[in-house]
């Protein structure tokens, strides 16, 4: 039995330690707003918190989830939108939306560690979130945006 | 032909609407609204059937207007709804959209070829100004006062010499019993009226996109569903010879596997065939599915070998082919002339790769399915899963989830047919994933294309006669086992109609054999085609030592309409009168963009370049400027684009906006590393690893769009920045380096090895 928070409220696994916490969230939890995109970590889409950290929930088996605190999409701004958010949405970033909610993640994570990041720290925490639409030029401006309403 | 009807007492729709509802229905296709209405009392989802294109108002007020159109990031939902309620004048804070299920007598559904707001624009007016009308009528009526002393605001309609004022809402019940008035007493506002028109609005969507609630086809789940993941024949039209699946099965949560037959060429919309695992999780169905033990019969396109085909390719490229359009004796001055040049371009197969693979629920139940799908077709879900099991196209009801990316992939719904497959097989509903390897290795690619281009060249180095022939599998053998030359649709996209004004002109198109499904991606043909002629005039320009601006003005001549008489030109689909090919414009955006990025000041030069490039595609005029840094060690940055477009009147300017500084950066994704290859006949990419896409760290650092005011038909904004982008970013490598393009993409070309 695998003993984990997710967004604050323990769960309790007995599945297949292997499988990932990506399909552990979305198709026994219900929590789909984190997305499948390449299944090898190539992609960003399945960007979760653990224990405070960006990780990529497709390649973390549910074995090394055991007793951590996972935080998704669904519960990032607790009651009321997270400043990355409030930022991506003046911003207007989505288009199709669908790789947002890790590249929302992934971004909230570098504000934590880099509260001013500068366009090097930017490329270096978001290389691995792929945007098939291409809304890279507006995420780097809302990741500033946010940068700004939060200092 | 279309008809407005007034459909507020049909009892059809009382499952969406509350009691005294005013709704409106459009008729686009010829069917009656009448048979809809039986149609949908038999019909046990009633509350979410939507006979047709129509906008409803409830008494409290609150707006309904149904989206036909499938929603992969472009705002199409918000924008042509939009269109409704500011001709309706109505409070957009109290629209709600409905997304409407697949349905023929909604008219065309198939979001695709960048003409959703073209071909819909007016309808769209026309019901909300109609719908408008009726509110005035029931208010003046109510007030007793003539129509023409009343106006409207957002929401209401005004008697200024009294001062009343009624509430859309409670006048709902009242134009509720009104007969449609004629199409002649309905005016549409004037421009300078419009409130949304040509402001634009956010995405209806746009919130619940950045907290995870949007609810896209591989987030769909009913009761009691399985999931599926499917084996493909790794090669093209290959089949099952022999499948041992005992260690499948002992997965755990693994419950069965089921064979899928191979399909009956053409391979148009069909399943591919295949065995697919059943299980209880996504994962489960993943991993049994690597423990199958398959023997493969591969087929006839199993010697299929990208290296080789190319080589095919030009060879056929480089003989004389079928005459597309002709204009002058070329021949003649061919071999007067011998001042002459000549290039070969290629790109490669590309594949669309949308963040969300695909994905598809269905339900078989009863004889009838019912399907849960990212799809930009679902009137073509209903034409395929009919067919695959024999039950009628209306006994199908497809809803349609929000897509996670299409890209033109989407359009063609052969896993929403596995999905259905599978169900009826099962008994249970089914969601099929594919893997992100599936999605890679089993596409409708854009096709390899090979262009040859030749010009004969004057004492300033302008073409006294000018050939090119290209050579790729069409999209149609997708359809017609037999298909080997381009179709006129494709064709025509920056082929047939070159602008320039030359006195001897031939274009021609050869064979070529398809071993892959080819399907159109984003800007299709227009990929291959505006990437041969625009680094083809870019090289003349640098032999010339002209300017690339001045030379391509010069090309394109005076402003005039192009004449296609006895020429099979398609247009999109539009018709030509309303939407004909003017250089004028064309010349407008490059003059404009050349203006915007200073293009007059710019020095190339030592691994800093600028490129040029312009293009009509879907009714569009684009031209884009792009600035690339080379660095020693052969890395490519680029600091800026501009980009000009003029596509008639724009309805959404910010969205149209997000739209082409999305196309730089898949432009960069197709010159950077965009190739799909095949050896022994099986594609040899399978992931973002060997197939990159752009990231972050590869685009432009800033695009910026620049949408000409124009009163013109609205034309499309999707696809058309693609085109130019694509020659406009290898003719700055070459100004930078002095390296020329020929070949896509960079990764594989070996320029910068």
């Amino acid at each position: 039995m695998i003993e984990l928070k997710v967004n604050g409220t323990a769960r309790s696994f007995d599945g297949d330690p292997n499988m990932p916490l990506l399909w552990y969230l979305r198709d026994i939890l219900g929590l789909t707003g984190t997305k499948f995109g390449c299944g090898m970590a190539l992609c960003g889409a399945c960007t979760v918190h653990k224990n405070g950290q960006a990780i990529r929930s497709c390649v973390t088996p549910m074995s090394s989830a055991a007793g951590s605190q996972i935080l998704t999409i669904e519960a990032l701004g607790g009651n009321e939108l997270h400043p990355v958010q409030k930022a991506w949405i003046e911003l207007n970033v989505p288009q199709c939306g669908y790789c947002q909610s890790g590249q929302i993640m992934q971004a909230a994570i570098l504000l934590k560690v880099k509260p001013h990041p500068t366009d090097q720290d930017i490329d270096d925490a978001m290389a691995g979130n792929i945007c098939r639409c291409g809304t890279y030029q507006r995420i780097r401006q809302a990741i500033k945006r946010a940068a700004e309403k939060t200092a | 032909m279309k008809t407005i009807e007034n459909v507020s007492r049909r009892r059809f729709l009382q499952g969406v609407f509350g009691a005294g509802a005013f709704i409106l229905a459009v008729r686009c296709a010829p069917f009656s609204l009448a048979q809809g209405v039986i149609d949908a009392l038999n019909d046990a989802n009633r509350a979410t059937f939507h006979p047709n294109l129509f906008v409803g108002i409830q008494p409290d007020g609150t707006l309904y207007i149904v989206a036909h159109r499938s929603e992969m990031g472009t705002i199409i939902r918000t924008s042509l709804p939009m269109v409704l309620a500011d001709e309706l004048d109505a409070d957009w804070k109290r629209v709600k959209i409905d997304q409407a299920v697949g349905d023929k007598r909604l008219g065309d559904q198939n979001t695709d070829g960048s003409k959703s707001v073209r071909t819909y624009f007016n309808t769209m007016r026309e019901c909300g100004a109609t719908a408008r009308l009726m509110l005035i009528q029931a208010a003046a009526q109510r007030w007793n006062v003539p129509v023409s002393d009343c106006s409207t605001e957002p929401g209401f309609v005004l008697h200024q010499a009294s001062g009343r004022r009624a509430g859309y809402g409670e006048l709902a019940s009242d134009a509720a019993k009104l007969t449609v008035p004629p199409k002649d007493q309905v005016q549409l506002k004037k421009p300078a009226e419009w409130r949304y028109i040509g402001k634009g609005m956010i995405s209806i969507d746009l919130e619940n996109l950045c907290t995870g609630k949007a609810v896209y086809g591989i987030d769909a789940r009913v009761d009691g569903m399985l999931y599926a993941s499917i084996e493909h024949p790794p090669v093209f039209g290959g089949k099952v010879k022999a499948l041992d699946d005992k260690e499948a099965l002992k997965v755990k949560g693994v419950q069965q596997t089921i064979s899928i037959d191979p399909f009956k060429p053409p391979a148009a919309f069909q399943p591919l065939g295949g065995v697919a695992v059943i299980a209880d999780n996504t994962w489960a169905a993943f991993e049994g599915r690597k423990k199958l033990r398959i023997d493969w019969e591969n087929g006839p396109n199993e010697s299929y070998d990208s290296n080789e085909y190319k080589k095919e390719l030009f060879d056929t490229a480089h003989q004389p082919g079928k005459v597309i359009r002709s204009v002058g004796d070329s021949d003649q001055e061919f071999g007067r002339n011998q001042r002459t040049y000549e290039a070969d371009y290629y790109v490669p197969l590309l594949a669309h790769v949308p963040m969300e693979p695909m994905t598809a629920l269905a339900e078989f139940k009863d004889g009838k399915v019912t399907a849960w799908a990212p799809t930009q077709n679902p009137q073509a879900v209903q034409a395929i899963v009919s067919s695959e099991l024999g039950i009628p196209p209306e006994n199908v009801i497809c809803n349609v989830t929000l897509l996670g990316g299409g890209f033109g992939r989407k359009s063609k719904p052969d896993y929403v047919a596995e999905a259905a497959v599978l169900s009826k097989k099962t008994g249970r509903p089914v969601k099929v994933v594919w893997t992100r390897e599936d999605d890679v290795k089993f596409d409708y690619y854009n096709a390899v294309a090979a262009m040859y281009l030749k010009a004969a060249l004057d004492e300033k180095g302008k073409p006294t006669a000018w050939l090119q022939r290209s050579v790729f599998p069409p999209i149609t053998a997708t359809f017609d086992v037999n298909a080997i030359y381009g179709d006129p649709p494709h064709l025509a996209q920056g082929w047939t109609d070159l602008p320039y004004d030359l006195p001897n002109l031939r274009i021609e198109n050869g064979p070529a054999r398809a071993h892959v499904r080819i399907g159109w991606l984003r800007s299709v043909a227009n990929i291959y085609h505006a990437f041969a002629v625009q680094s083809f005039t870019d090289e003349l320009a640098h032999r010339a030592q002209r300017d690339p601006v001045e030379y391509l003005l010069d090309l394109i001549g005076q402003p005039r309409i192009l004449d296609f008489t006895n020429v099979n030109y398609p247009n999109y689909g539009a018709d030509y009168k309303t939407y004909p090919w003017e250089t004028g414009r064309l010349r407008n955006v490059l003059e404009m963009v050349a203006e915007k990025s200073e293009w007059a000041k710019k020095k190339s030069g030592k691994g800093h370049g600028f490129g040029i490039a312009a293009h009509r595609s879907f009714l569009t005029y684009v031209a884009t400027v792009v600035e690339v840094e080379v660095g020693d060690d052969g890395d490519i940055r680029i600091p800026r684009v501009d980009t000009a477009l003029d596509a008639g009147l724009v309805v959404n300017p910010e969205a149209t906006t997000a739209q082409f500084q999305g196309a730089a950066v898949f432009g960069t994704s197709i010159v950077r590393t965009g190739e799909i290859t095949a050896k022994n006949g099986a594609i040899e990419q399978s992931n973002f690893y060997d197939y990159p896409v752009a990231r972050i760290t590869d685009v432009p650092a800033q695009t910026n769009v620049y949408i000409t005011e124009s009163s013109a038909p609205p034309a499309g904004v999707g696809e058309p920045g693609v085109p130019p982008f694509v020659a406009a970013f290898c003719n700055a490598i070459f100004a930078a380096t002095g390296k020329r393009v020929r070949d896509l993409p960079l990764s594989t070309n070996k320029l910068f090895a």
